[in-house]
């Protein structure tokens, strides 16, 4: 995905930011937060307008590709933006290299892990029979 | 300041216990009856409210105080005057459509 050089004029000529690659980190954060922006309203808008909200219901919800597309696109960035979130805060309080790396790992493999089972369990009602 | 300060202490709610809510929401609902009755009956604790509640406001604090950062990114609004009023309304923001939405699920609505 492109969008375009994001790098400061003085960064492409030196060919590195502090992070190496902190525009395009910077960039995705914001893109992903105005996705989320309409992707938070729909779930909140969503929840309110269904009739109810028992099992069989949100079911038929999610079952429905109407539910279950921007439910899986919610899952996706919404993992990735908490990711590139913590990544901020943890590399603003976090200095000591190994301590940076090992918490910026597990904070990714919690986030690609989370966003695993949460895919799975939304995979299992969109492509199961309704209850 | 405080609002910078909540914009990221929101953020780090969402992420940890937004995100786990929502996962573990998916999975007790495609999980059959028995699972989904427990996630039920936490939600409806009288902690479930409160940690339910609390996330609700995380999202519309975050929401707004982010849709303030990108304004800011573009440059706009760092004049004093302006920057506090902004910041103070996301306070507002949050807090009215929080107990709006908590009005309408817990009360005469439904």
């Amino acid at each position: 995905m492109s969008r375009g050089d994001s790098a400061t004029p003085l960064g492409r000529v030196r060919g590195l930011g502090s992070a190496h690659h902190g525009g395009e980190h910077w960039l995705t954060e914001r893109v992903t937060s105005i996705a989320l922006l309409f992707l938070g309203s729909w779930l909140i808008a969503s929840l309110l307008l269904l009739p109810k909200l028992d099992q069989r219901t949100l079911i038929e919800w999610l079952h429905a590709p109407s539910g279950a597309i921007p439910m899986a696109l919610l899952i996706v960035v919404g993992f990735r933006h908490a990711l590139d979130g913590l990544k901020v805060v943890i590399d603003d309080y976090v200095h000591e290299p190994g301590n940076n790396f090992v918490l910026n790992l597990l904070m990714l493999f919690l986030a690609v892990g989370g966003g695993a089972i949460a895919l799975f369990a939304l995979a299992r009602i969109a492509f199961g029979s309704v209850a | 300041m405080v609002v910078s300060i909540l914009h990221r202490a929101t953020g780090v709610a969402l992420s940890f216990a937004g995100l786990a809510i929502l996962t573990w929401w998916l999975f007790a609902l495609s999980s059959g009856p028995d699972v989904y009755a427990t996630f039920t009956k936490a939600a409806a604790s009288p902690l479930g409210r409160v940690v339910l509640i609390g996330i609700t406001w995380s999202f519309f604090q975050h929401l707004l105080s982010g849709i303030r950062h990108l304004v800011m990114d573009t440059g706009a609004a760092f004049e004093l005057g302006v920057n506090k009023t902004f910041a103070i309304l996301t306070i507002v923001g949050s807090l009215l459509l929080t107990a709006a939405l908590w009005f309408y699920i817990l009360g005469g609505a439904k």
